[in-house]
């Protein structure tokens, strides 16, 4: 702001220049982080900690601006992506996050990572009002524009993935008895009440509901307690190491339900591959990424893109990690935003635009899957699709299922 | 000396309750997010504090005073959350909850010594946050969302910004902490607990009740780092199990260890050491990435690390001690080699 206005005092001294910087001025239009040269995005992530496996997500964001800023930067300015250290402790999430808007005076925030470090920022922002766009998280608290005008969410939240297979369950299954195992944390209690919700009248049908701790050893017991319930649907709420092993050990005691798996747990390489293929036939999931390590994508044209993308700007990675998909495309889905921002590079415009995008498509969703937003809704992506395991790779069926319950 | 030190004292006080008034002259200079970040240093002073009176100048190790913290900072929590009370009248209710805390915990503690207590210590650390997400206690902590609470809102119509007043109100509570630990050290209590620490068994053949003052000791102790995180509650506006994790813990014992063992001063300095490196360990690991060439990443710990060692090396008595010890040497230097040898004698006296 301040070297506005003094490029603006000397544009009126240059009395010959007077109305062209007039003219130039009413154009454009800034608020803090934001120049005729740079924009200034900050972010938060674990890059130490319990959480710093999602550390990935913040180096491929990084390398994603660098590779922006390569093609000439938006509109002409170039990407300024300030990324710091919370080790996912809300605490100091807060000390960062102040530290990015009132010292570094960024333009918006993108993709800060965590549903606790993200509470503990979501009023701070909302009373500075500055955009808290497509924050990383699986809770469903954020996409409340009457509340919240500021913070807006990315990915589907798990409560309405929960209710989708509830729903899939009550329709196809006969006499369903379910047994639930389920991650005993906020992300697992997103599930289960989406889950309860979903099943409405029918939640007796839950026959059996066992949970473990993320540093438990095994689940073998509480899948035996699973079986012995005597129940024929398998909703599995865990990580990839859990589901794997739960289902592993499903199969060893001969226990043969209808299998339901979180999205969180559907990667080929780090569950359905160490859980046995013959294991996982028919399981079936919610997606919205395309999973890099499932063949069905090995000649899309969008994987391909991304393929090339990660060889130039991010080498040494794992290519099998879906993080980077959702990195490259939540980045994409902030491009795209700041473009349609042009000259007017307000908070208010910003926020804006991010609330008036209109089947814009991303790569890396599913095919079919666009992002829509407007200013009542809040929820970027919102639609996911049902996948069979079949062979060694997902197959999807049925149609695309939106999610407007929320 | 002593008079000196008094006239530096003031000033530094003076000091520190006038400069926040220049922000609306330099706002740049005194911001809001910098008078925040100051508060947060008084409160890790403040529960650096808390583990020296314990470690520092009773001898008992403690690696799991991150676990009083936390208790602290829930007990505000709770109290604003769900009873409505004022940010103020949490302080004293941290405090009490605390002692009691410690107190008890100090009581089977008495039975072990060194490096037993140090582990029984870190387990509590380590179980404290699995116990704030317990399924019975889950209606009062709020599990593992936590809970989200109101800033101290500026009283009598002040003309302050939120983190003007919240400075202030950490930097009373600081200096009525200091004050009185100041002076309970130079009475015949704090005199009896150093006693212990030097020599637990003449300590109980002069006959100090050895039992009693360590386990009050622990309590206070608690009850400092409790006050400490009571005031974080309000400053961070957000309690949740994930903010109390055993690095919190680790951090105290470093800003102990860095500050000097055994100085009110000291925990003072340790208390900004810890949040400055913590929050420019990670600038100075890019910088070493971007500008230095380094081909590899440098974690912010391992930044830390390497300053921790640097720092170990040459000055082993902490900051504090090792600024002492370079005064000294200075002065003597000055005065000729007969003072020489009686500063290398005061300077024991300073080490023990």
């Amino acid at each position: 702001m301040k070297t506005n206005r003094r490029t603006f005092v000397g544009g009126l001294a240059a009395t010959t220049m007077l109305s062209g910087s007039r003219v130039a001025f009413a154009q454009k239009k800034y608020d803090d982080g934001a120049t005729d040269k740079e924009i200034k995005i900050g972010h938060t992530n674990p890059y130490s900690g319990p959480a710093s496996s999602y550390g990935v997500i913040g180096k491929c964001e990084e390398a994603y601006w660098k590779s922006v800023n390569d093609r000439g930067g938006i509109n002409g300015r170039m990407i300024k992506f300030i990324t710091l250290d919370d080790g996912y402790n809300p605490a100091k999430t807060v000390e960062c996050v102040r530290q990015l808007v009132e010292q570094d005076k960024v333009l918006c925030t993108c993709n800060t990572l965590g549903t606790p470090t993200n509470t503990a920022i979501h009023k701070y922002m909302n009373q500075k009002k500055v955009p808290m766009l497509f924050v990383a998280t699986g809770a469903s608290k954020w996409g409340k524009p009457k509340e919240f005008p500021w913070t807006m969410g990315y990915q589907p939240d798990y409560h309405t993935e929960a209710v989708i297979y509830a729903k899939h369950i009550l329709a196809n299954v006969k006499d369903p008895k379910i047994g639930v195992l389920m991650q005993n944390d906020d992300y697992g209690k997103d599930y289960w009440e989406g889950f309860k919700e979903g099943l409405g009248k029918e939640a007796d049908r839950v026959v059996k509901h066992v949970t473990y701790e993320v540093t438990d050893p095994t689940v073998d017991s509480q899948t035996i307690q699973l079986k012995d319930s005597g129940a024929n649907v398998f909703f599995n709420i865990s990580i990839p190491k859990f589901a794997a092993q739960s289902m592993r050990k499903a199969a060893e005691i001969g226990w043969r339900p209808a299998q339901y798996l979180n999205n969180v747990a559907g990667q080929v390489t780090t569950t359905m591959k160490p859980a046995g293929f013959e294991n996982v036939q028919g399981v079936i999931t919610a997606a919205w990424l395309k999973d890099p390590t499932d063949k069905q994508w090995d000649d899309d044209a969008e994987m391909k893109a991304w393929r090339d993308w990660m060889a130039k700007y991010m080498p040494s990675a794992n290519l099998g990690d879906v993080n980077f998909v959702y990195a490259y495309s939540v980045s994409y889905l902030m491009e795209q935003t700041l473009k349609k921002c042009g000259d007017n590079l307000t908070r208010e415009n910003l926020m804006r635009q991010a609330a008036n995008h209109q089947k814009l498509r991303v790569p890396g969703l599913l095919p079919g899957i666009t992002v829509s937003t407007s200013p009542t809704d809040f929820y970027p992506v919102q639609a996911v699709q049902l996948q069979r395991f079949k062979g060694e790779s997902w197959e999807l069926f049925g149609d695309l299922m939106h999610a407007e319950s929320t | 000396m002593a008079a000196s030190s008094k006239k530096w004292l003031w000033g530094l006080l003076a000091a520190a309750f006038l400069v926040p008034l220049l922000r609306p002259v330099l706002p740049d200079i005194v911001s809001d997010y910098r008078l925040f970040l100051v508060s947060t240093m008084m409160i890790a002073a403040i529960a650096v504090l808390g583990l020296n009176l314990l470690t520092g100048f009773n001898g008992q190790i403690s690696l799991g005073h991150g676990a009083f913290y936390a208790v602290g900072a829930y007990t505000a929590a709770v109290l604003m959350d769900q009873a409505n009370w004022p940010y103020w009248a949490t302080i004293p209710a941290a405090a009490i909850v605390c002692f009691i805390v410690g107190y008890l915990f100090g009581l089977p503690a008495l039975k072990l010594e060194g490096h037993y207590l140090a582990l029984a210590t870190f387990a509590l650390a380590l179980a404290v946050p699995q116990i704030l997400k317990y399924k019975w206690l889950e209606g009062l902590t709020g599990g593992v969302q936590g809970i989200v609470l109101n800033k101290p809102e500026v009283p009598f119509g002040l003309p302050m910004s939120e983190d003007q007043w919240l400075y202030y109100y950490v930097l009373i509570v600081m200096v009525l902490l200091y004050w009185g630990a100041a002076n309970m050290l130079n009475s015949r209590s704090g005199r009896a607990m150093k006693a212990i620490r030097d020599y637990a068994i003449a300590a109980d053949t002069m006959g100090i009740d050895t039992a009693l003052y360590k386990t009050v000791t622990f309590g206070i102790s608690a009850a400092y780092t409790g006050i400490a995180g009571a005031l974080s509650a309000s400053a961070i506006a957000f309690v949740a199990p994930d903010s109390f994790n055993i690095f919190l813990s680790i951090k105290f014992l470093i800003g102990l260890v860095v500050g000097g063992i055994g100085s009110l001063a000291g925990s003072v300095v340790g208390g900004i050491f810890y949040v400055l490196v913590d929050n420019s360990a990670q600038a100075l690991s890019t910088f070493a990435k971007n500008d230095l060439g380094l081909q590899f990443d440098l974690s912010a710990y391992t930044v830390f690390g390497i300053l921790l060692i640097v720092l170990m090396y040459l000055m082993p008595m902490g900051i504090v001690g090792g600024v002492y010890y370079l005064v000294q040497s200075m002065r003597s230097s000055m005065r000729g080699p007969q003072a020489q040898q009686q500063a290398a004698t005061q300077k024991q006296h300073a080490t023990r």
